[in-house]
């Protein structure tokens, strides 16, 4: 199962950014193969249609999970849509926490 | 020109499509007052709910100028059925439902299940501990709580307003 967590940088020690079109990175993680890597957000400095494209990109990158904070009411029908399972969280957790939950589950 | 309609988040359907006056003279008859969705969820949120416009504003997930536009409008539309004696229509407006969200109770987490009860949790993978999200009750706890942390022990600042 892919996961794909929204982040401020690109290492397990980064944390989970809430907003999820502008967020700088995406951590792709299979908890099947425990592999995980990094990818830029495409959208993050769009002027607009940030939302969309990164629901867009997320799929391409095969995952079936999202972690972040608050979805909008354009992203929402679209993750939906693609059977991708939005899960926010609050507060200050890192990359590497996440993916401990991941692998607990 | 009016306003092109812009989605909003809604959490609650209407639990009617309408109303309808009676005696009087007109019966509602005339042209129906069409109340928006998202008009009926502002008035739910503020007027029923108690909520402050900031907190009804942050579940509906619309700046706190455009919540008050909504909420002005769903007052209007019911004055002016309840003075002309006309029948309410609840219906259109771009509403998405998002109510289908879950809390889990070990890891915390909040996830969406759509319309299917979840099993597990798709973040820590524990089972039976979750709730429904109801942002509302959240709202109310979490202004319960603050109120009472201050209130009795003599040494913290009351936080109770007067
Ligand atoms: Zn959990
Ligand atoms: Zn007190």
């Amino acid at each position: 199962m892919i996961t794909a967590i929204s982040c401020s940088g690109n290492s397990m020690d980064s944390q989970v950014d809430t907003r999820f079109g502008r967020c700088p990175f995406f951590a792709i993680f299979d908890s099947e193969s425990g592999k995980l890597r990094f990818e830029e957000n495409p959208g993050k400095e769009a002027e607009s249609g940030a939302g969309p494209a990164a629901v867009k990109f997320i799929a391409s990158q095969g995952a079936q999970k999202i972690v972040s904070g608050e979805f909008g009411f354009k992203v929402k029908p679209l993750f939906d849509q693609l059977d991708i399972q939005m899960i926010s969280i609050e507060g200050n957790k890192t990359v590497r926490e996440i993916m401990e939950l991941l692998k607990s589950n | 020109m009016p306003r092109p309609l812009k989605t909003r988040f809604v959490c609650s359907e209407p639990a009617v499509s309408g109303f309808r006056p009676y005696g009087g003279s007109t019966d509602g008859g005339s042209v129906p007052v069409v109340i928006l969705c998202e008009e009926y969820e502002a008035l739910r949120l503020s007027d029923y709910e108690g909520l402050s416009q900031m907190q009804a504003a942050g579940i509906m997930q619309v700046s706190r100028p455009t919540f008050t536009r909504i909420y002005i409008s769903a007052r209007k539309k019911i004055a002016a059925a309840f003075v002309e004696g006309r029948s309410m229509s609840i219906e259109g407006g771009k509403v998405i439902y998002n109510d289908g969200w879950y809390v889990c109770g070990k890891c915390g987490c909040k996830f969406e299940s759509g319309k299917k009860e979840p099993s597990i949790c798709p973040l820590c993978g524990g089972g039976d501990c979750f709730r429904k999200y109801d942002p509302v009750g959240e709202i109310k706890r979490s202004a319960g709580f603050s109120a009472m942390r201050g209130c009795g022990c003599g040494k913290r600042k009351c936080l109770k307003k007067r």
